[in-house]
């Protein structure tokens, strides 16, 4: 059985189809993609998946259990963590911060009105471990308003990455990277692999490539093709839905 | 003196440095408030302007929960502050003369009506929070003024006497302005540490993480509507612990408070003060202005035209209010003090080490 799968899932807004009888399925420990031009439904297939809004019709199920419709606090809490494509983070909060706010040890005591966050040592170490893991350990203490853009992307990851994921989700982490940022990402989401299930929406074809066990492509809301990398590279309705050979200019 | 104190590096490495319960500024406010029926004569002020600076001043910082810290921009506390003072003056008259107990009894109702009030308006923010928070203000203010058996009307109720307060074997007459003024501030004090603790709690960071992000708030797995609609019925409950004082030291409970212009009050003096950017903006506003408003309106009945224009300039040149000034000036003279060395340099450049 894997890990997370989507059975036959369709979302429409108003009278746009946006995902139509979309299935896919996400192995345990493997990282997978998916990829597909701009407008093609990659993000509301996401925003599905992690419970931004319910389907119209299909499941989505986490190891076995049916997940569908929740709200995003309970998915999250079942384990589901996700990043943004658009920056997410708590702009005042300083990267140390933003991590530790995501623990769910945490979380668990969120409405405890009198203890104390900067008391507890262990949790504020292990927010530290992922800074450190993540690469920001020389800026844990900067407010992430301040951060880099490249900084920023690397704690939005962090911040999904504090939730301790069964299932991590990133929302095209290169988005407005230069090649020397995508480069380190690169890295550090190898870093990841394999400690981590990921599923991971890329625009970039070659960065997807080198890190995926398997794709999915999707296109006009379906998906149109699966495979490894070296299968999709092979498959030619692959590279005219992407590059655009024939139709999109 | 910052909205709260983040938390650095050094926690984890120096180990567990807890907040302390009592701080320095903490301790500095209290001490003035002590000394002020001391000197308040001596500057031309009265002793009885300092009992209603402090109920403010504890009104305010129970509004700053929702405003600065949550981000909820709620135009219809009044409600509560009123609604404090009624069930102080109702408890007082039909239930028990105990001050501390109508007190309490004023924060319960005050924090039951926000309860309510949470309900509708948890799952908004914005102009629609601002919105849904005037429309139940304006009920609860109609609802007092409509109900004559109960809360006397336009009228009010009267008749609140100032009863003494019983500590074991100690009694004391509030009827004195200056022993009034002292249990109001220890009720000040109790309520200070209190929501110091609160801010820096971990319920404290939910509140400020939904004001920078509630979407990511969610996505971590906080519930996102049950941490607002517990700020607002707690600042409901301080709203109305100091509505009861109020009905105390002026020993009646009208509808006044309540209407929409009353709780603009509240918001005007929180943001002039610098409740947006630092613990103790709400201080400060409830002092310049219950001040104001006593000193510009014995000069003119159109003080508040006044205030208004304080109020627009306090927006278009110095958005942070009182408290963001002397932050930004007390960060200036902390660069004066290190001119000597060299500037550090950034070690940053776009994309940067990820």
């Amino acid at each position: 059985m894997a890990l997370f799968e989507a059975k036959n899932l369709s979302k429409r807004f108003g009278d746009r189809v946006v995902l139509e009888d979309i299935s896919l399925k996400f192995e345990q420990g493997q990282l997978s993609g998916i990829m597909g031009p701009n407008g093609a439904g990659k993000s509301t297939c996401f925003n599905v998946l992690t419970g931004h809004f319910p389907p119209d019709r299909g499941t989505v199920l986490l190891e076995g259990e049916d997940i569908t419709g929740l709200s995003p606090r309970k998915i999250a809490q079942k384990g589901v963590a996700r990043s943004f494509q658009i920056m997410s983070l708590f702009d005042e909060f300083t990267a140390l911060e933003n991590v530790l706010f995501a623990l769910p040890e945490v979380r668990n005591v969120g409405f405890n009105m009198f203890r104390d966050v900067a008391g507890d040592t262990a949790t504020v170490d292990k927010a530290l471990k992922i800074v450190e893991q993540v690469g920001l350990a020389a800026s844990a203490d900067v407010r992430s308003s301040s951060l880099p853009y490249g900084q920023r992307r690397a704690l939005e990851i962090a911040v999904a990455l504090a939730a301790q994921p069964r299932v991590l989700f990133l929302d095209e982490p290169t988005q407005g990277m230069g090649a020397d940022g995508r480069g380190r990402l690169l890295e550090l989401i190898l870093g990841l692999k394999r400690q981590f299930t990921i599923v991971m929406i890329e625009h970039d074809m070659d960065f997807l490539f080198s890190l995926a066990d398997e794709v999915s492509v999707i296109h006009w809301g379906q998906v149109i093709a699966q495979g490894t990398p070296d299968e999709l590279r092979a498959d030619p309705w692959v590279s005219r839905a992407n590059l655009g050979t024939k139709r999109n200019a | 003196m910052a909205l709260y104190t983040p938390l650095t590096t050094r926690h984890a490495t120096a180990g567990a440095r807890k907040q302390a319960w009592v701080t320095k500024p903490m301790l500095l406010t209290l001490g003035l408030l002590v000394s002020f029926p001391f000197w308040a004569e001596s500057v031309g002020l009265y002793q009885y302007l300092g009992i209603e600076v402090v109920i403010w001043m504890l009104y305010a910082l129970g509004y700053n929960l929702l405003l600065g810290y949550t981000g909820l921009p709620a135009f219809g506390q009044g409600a509560f502050f009123g609604i404090g003072a009624y069930a102080y003056g109702l408890c007082y008259l039909n239930l028990s003369q105990n001050p501390l107990v109508a007190l309490a009894c004023a924060g319960l109702v005050g924090g039951f009506g926000a309860a309510l009030v949470g309900c509708l308006v948890a799952h908004r923010r914005g102009i629609y929070f601002a919105l849904m928070t005037i429309a139940c203000g304006q009920v609860f203010w109609f609802v007092s003024m409509k109900s004559h058996s109960v809360t006397g009307g336009e009228d009010g109720l009267l008749n609140i006497r100032r009863a003494s307060l019983s500590l074991g074997p100690l009694e004391l007459s509030l009827k004195d302005n200056v022993t009034l003024f002292y249990f109001v501030v220890a009720v000040l004090a109790v309520c200070i540490v209190f929501l110091w603790r609160l801010v820096h709690s971990p319920f404290g960071k939910a509140l400020q993480a939904i004001r920078m992000n509630e979407t990511r708030a969610r996505f971590v797995g906080y519930n996102v509507w049950l941490t607002k609609w517990a700020i607002v019925t707690l600042s409901g409950v301080f709203a109305g612990i100091s509505g009861g004082l109020l009905a105390i030291s002026q020993e009646s409970a009208y509808p006044d408070v309540m209407n929409v212009h009353s709780s603009g009050f509240i918001v005007m003096a929180v943001l002039i003060g610098g409740g947006m950017v630092s613990f103790w903006g709400p201080v400060i506003g409830a002092v310049v202005f219950i001040v104001a408003r006593d000193l510009l309106g014995a000069l003119t009945e159109t003080w508040l035209l006044w205030y208004g224009l304080l109020f627009m300039c306090v927006v278009l040149f110095q958005p942070e209010g009182i408290a963001g000034a002397w932050q930004h000036y007390r960060a200036k003279l902390g660069r004066r003090m290190r001119a000597g060395t060299p500037p550090k340099l950034a070690p940053e450049a776009e994309n940067g080490p990820v």
